[in-house]
């Protein structure tokens, strides 16, 4: 039996005992200088990884009582999410490496982060829920002030740390209620306990919990951390930030609210339509008066996370297909968009001022057109990808009799759109200005014009993802 | 040649690949290659869609050259034409090479600009080619981006905020028709167009906020449709950002504009609103009449007084696409049969006035109606070329502008006298403003010191020119051309319509 756990478990052990090693190895032998060989080999480990959740076995197991599952819905989340680590990993070290602090302990934390985010979607139990969430964010607040000597960097982490604090102190409040009023933290428990007559005290714990992962998802109105963390970190942090962690924060949502409260879809289905309401337009309206290209990534965010919790408050097996589907796009573009932005740099200092990109076609054509399709595509404009997403969770919301959340969503994405139109402004026809530096990273250049190219020819079958995400769908909503 | 309509869709984005990935430089003879190839482009997609035009068979009035494949999300990837829109097909494939040849002399970024327009070629022909909602969305919203990105870098002085405009206006109408799409799909369960017309979509009244919405789904899915082709076509109250658009836009990109953008939305309403939602269309008919009414006086008033010969010639075009609406929805078969008469015919006459415009702003860099007079002592082709296309725009007959606005019309009488009598006032309102500017422009004594050295039209644009007085004289004295073709598919619509109208509404739909 143990041995069955443990073998099902095996990918976030081998995942641990390497980051250990290369820990202890690095520590020990090079430090520093090995910055560059641990972010590639941890990137290499991660698409190893990916690649044997993503073609191991299917089927729909658990491990330690329920503690731990394995199931379509989980290793969906958890290809995306290495993947994406993988990506980060890889175009952050240019950058880090440029301005000297390219240390050993980024990849690896990244890679702690990771297992958390693992645990997260796998979760099967309120224990695990939380060990995981730990692991990621005590990961995540220290590679928000990974610059040390930086004041904006010290204080993101601090503001992230506080705040996240806070908002793990509600989740753990919330986890407790549930647990007193259903008497058991395993999901399976608390469904069959709700399925019958949901106690006040659960329904009450449940508001908590979602306040907590809300939190995490940065949706309104627990964003409030979001562009100030986002501006500060160090772009590759946001980079991160900004993809892996929000699909796991997304999978976990999925999954609590299916597997633990299934049975009262109608209890969380409001709370969720209010707060994909609100995300999706202060996200749209917040980001118009934004320069700072990553504070507008931030207000992005917060809006696409709108998006998909919508898709989400469907409450139904399509709702989470279609969220899962959103999430994937969104994080394939986020990818490209800061690839873009860790190579915005004048005189090798880096800059985040929107107004920098000014004509920024002339000097990279290339370059700008990746970025326009980009744009165009988080703006949910067709034929790019994006518009696929937000279609998915249109119709997902609109089948489960949502109907004023589609209405909202597609005038909050109008609103939206202005902001990525200005950046292609800026690019296409703004005004003369000096010109950013012409840099020369491949690694960038590729993320991106690949990043660029899904958008495009994504459209002719999304690569299969509709079905994966139809699959682990129904593995979550039975 | 069972893909026909697939191959001209995406031929011209071939050549937008094929420019984009291997020409490279941006020196004189990369500029002329990258002409030439779009150009030829374009005349080759005109030549094979001529295919599409004698393979058709007028009698046949479902959708021929069908193509089906299964698509993502439950969507299919479908396409193909029918009498009414195999007309639009060609009028895109036609005015493409002339838009392209158009802009010979464009300096800046000429790759660049002929990617954009080859793009958007793709992307008009696929609106009126595809047979799937979702697809039909694809290629109309897709649009946007590269007359965006036209107007934006190619514009004149204010092309940023006309860019904006034009871009959100238009994104804003589209967001509701797709949140109805969507309603749709979920409804009937497909979004395949041919399925959907045979679709019977509920019109039972329906409480929304308190408010009885009688023809319940229809009305509302009508009224969604309505936001996106009413802003498109574009209609009054939402045709604000035509003019600014239209005048910003390059010379090309407003032929492009007001022949073949334009005509998307009387496309629209012709292929989904009157046969997806005749209920609503019944009910709502006299309400776009009206509007279609105002607008054909109000922009017309509007064009009197304008100083800018591109926002006059913008609100001509507002007012033209009045009488459109106006017999769509006049719904019977001479308001339909001149409804889509008149897009045809409107993109011939207004492209061409576009560039007759854009030939004297080539020499002398503004549209102010002020800073000319007296042209025909030293261009009097242009003179001829101008006039003939003010006539055409007036509806003389003759021309096709007076088969339109005539058929037009006599489907208004039939619908409603009062509409018909209120829009025939439109027709002297364009004779004034029309040939006001004509004389303001052409005629007179040249005393301008400026324009003492313009010179006459060149051979390229009398070459540009020729086929599109052809057109217009074809049509206006064999107006047969179209309307065989149209007809019967008309007729079928129409036969559609009163099937599915129920018993208390089919006595009210007669006595329009």
């Amino acid at each position: 039996m143990t041995s069955n756990d443990f073998s099902i478990v095996l990918p976030e052990i081998l995942l641990a005992i390497y980051g250990m090693l290369a820990l202890l190895f690095a520590v020990y032998t090079g430090k520093d200088k090995l910055a560059g060989a641990i972010t590639w080999v941890t990137a290499a480990v991660f698409v190893v990884v990916a690649l044997l959740i993503g073609l191991g076995g299917g089927g729909s197991v658990d491990a330690f009582h329920g503690l731990f599952i394995d199931d379509a819905f989980s290793r969906f989340g958890k290809v995306g999410i290495l993947l994406a680590g993988a990506a980060v990993l890889v175009m952050s070290y240019d950058f880090l490496d440029k301005r000297g602090f390219a240390k050993f302990e980024y990849p690896i934390l990244v890679l702690f982060s990771t297992i958390g985010m693992m645990v997260m979607v796998s979760a099967g139990d309120l224990m695990s829920l939380y060990l995981g969430l730990e692991l990621m964010s005590l990961s995540l607040y220290v590679i928000a002030s990974f610059r040390r000597d930086s004041v904006k960097s010290t204080e993101a982490g601090l503001k992230y740390f506080v705040l996240g604090s806070l908002s793990s102190g509600l989740l753990l409040y919330g986890s407790s209620l549930v647990y007193g009023f259903a008497g058991t933290t395993s999901f399976a428990g608390i469904l069959s306990v709700v399925s019958v007559d949901a106690p006040i005290g659960v329904l009450f714990g449940l508001v908590f919990i979602m306040t907590g992962l809300a939190f995490k998802v940065s949706a309104v109105p627990f964003h409030m951390w979001t562009p100030d963390v986002y501006e500060g970190a160090p772009t590759p942090t946001t980079a991160f930030f900004a993809t892996a962690p929000k699909l796991a924060a997304m999978g976990l949502f999925a999954r609590v609210l299916h597997d633990a409260f299934g049975g009262i879809t109608g209890d969380w289905q409001q709370v969720l339509a209010v707060i994909a309401v609100a995300s999706m337009f202060l996200g749209a309206i917040a980001g118009i008066g934004q320069t700072n290209i990553k504070r507008l990534m931030a207000y992005s965010s917060i809006s696409h996370m709108g998006f998909a919790l919508m898709g989400l408050a469907a409450g139904n097996a399509e709702g989470v297909q279609s969220a899962l589907i959103y999430m994937a796009i969104y994080v394939t573009m986020n990818i490209g968009t800061f690839a873009f932005i860790m190579t915005m740099e004048r005189d090798g200092q880096p800059v985040t001022d929107i107004a920098s990109l000014n004509l920024y076609w002339r000097n990279s054509p290339a370059k700008a057109l990746a970025l326009l399709v980009l744009m165009f595509s988080l703006a949910g404009v067709p034929p790019m990808l994006g518009f696929f997403g937000k279609l998915a969770v249109l119709q997902a919301a609109w089948g489960a009799g949502l109907v004023y959340l589609a209405v909202f969503g597609v005038i909050a994405s109008v609103i939206g759109a202005f902001y990525y139109l200005r950046i292609v402004y800026y690019m296409y026809f703004g005004a003369e200005t000096d010109p950013l530096d012409k840099v020369s990273s491949p690694v960038t250049f590729a993320l991106l014009t690949l990043s660029a190219l899904i958008m495009l020819v994504g459209i002719v079958n999304m690569f299969g993802v509709d079905g994966m995400a139809a699959l682990a769908a129904e593995a979550l909503v039975k | 040649m069972d893909n026909v309509l697939s191959f001209v869709t995406f031929l011209p984005t071939v050549a937008a690949l094929v420019l984009a990935l291997f020409l490279r430089g941006d020196d004189a003879v990369a500029q002329l290659n990258a002409k030439r190839l779009a150009l030829f482009a374009t005349v080759i997609t005109f030549v094979i869609s001529l295919f599409i035009l004698f393979g058709f068979d007028a009698s046949d009035t479902g959708f021929q050259m069908v193509e089906e494949h299964s698509w993502i999300m439950g969507m299919k990837y479908k396409m193909g034409v029918d009498g009414i829109s195999v007309l639009f097909v060609m009028l895109t494939t036609a005015l493409m090479p002339l838009a392209i040849w158009s802009a010979w002399d464009v300096k800046l970024r000429v790759k660049e600009y002929m990617i954009a327009f080859l793009l958007l070629e793709t992307l008009m022909l696929g609106v009126f080619c595809a047979l799937d909602l979702m697809l039909f969305y694809l290629f109309f919203e897709g649009g946007l981006i590269p007359m965006f990105l036209i107007i934006g870098i190619w514009g004149g002085k204010n092309r940023i905020y006309a860019a904006f405009k034009f871009f959100l206006y238009t994104f804003l109408g589209s967001v509701l028709m797709l949140v109805a799409m969507v309603a749709m799909y979920i409804d009937a369960g497909t979004t395949d167009i041919v399925q959907l017309l045979a679709h019977d979509f509920s019109s039972e009244t329906i409480k929304v906020l308190g408010f009885n919405i009688v023809g319940g789904f229809q009305t509302l899915a009508f009224l969604a449709f309505f936001a996106s082709f009413a802003v498109k076509m574009p209609m009054w109250p939402v045709h604000t950002w035509l003019p600014d658009a239209h005048v910003q836009a390059p010379t090309a990109g407003s032929v492009v504009l007001a022949a073949i953008l334009l005509k998307m939305g009387g496309y629209g309403f012709l292929r989904f609103s009157i046969p997806m939602f005749p209920v609503a269309s019944a009910n709502l008919a006299d309400f776009v009449m009206v509007l279609s009414v105002i607008a054909i006086v109000y922009a017309s008033l509007v064009a009197l007084v304008q100083e800018d010969m591109k926002k006059l010639i913008a609100y001509s075009s507002v007012a033209h696409m009045g009488y459109v609406t106006a017999g769509i929805f006049s719904l019977n078969q001479q308001g339909l049969d001149g409804a889509i008469f008149q897009m045809i015919s409107h993109g011939f006459v207004s492209g061409a006035l576009f560039l007759c415009v854009g030939v004297i702003y080539d020499r002398m860099h503004t549209r102010d109606i002020d800073a000319f007079g007296g042209l025909v002592n030293r261009m009097p082709a242009y003179a001829l070329v101008f006039m003939f296309f003010t006539m055409a725009n007036v509806g003389l007959p003759g021309t096709s502008g007076f088969v339109g606005e005539f058929l037009t019309l006599v489907g208004m009488y039939q619908a409603n006298t009062w509409i018909a009598l209120v829009a025939t006032s439109g027709v002297i309102f364009s004779a004034a403003y029309a040939l006001w500017l004509y004389r303001r422009v052409v005629l007179g004594d040249l005393i301008k010191e400026s324009l003492k050295a313009i010179t006459d039209l060149s051979a390229r644009e009398k070459w540009i020119f020729a086929p599109l007085i052809a057109m217009t004289l074809l049509l206006g004295v064999y107006p047969s051309l179209v309307t065989d073709i149209i007809s019967p598919s008309v007729a079928a619509l129409i036969d559609n319509y009163h099937a599915a109208l129920p018993t208390d509404l089919v006595v009210e739909a007669a006595s329009h």
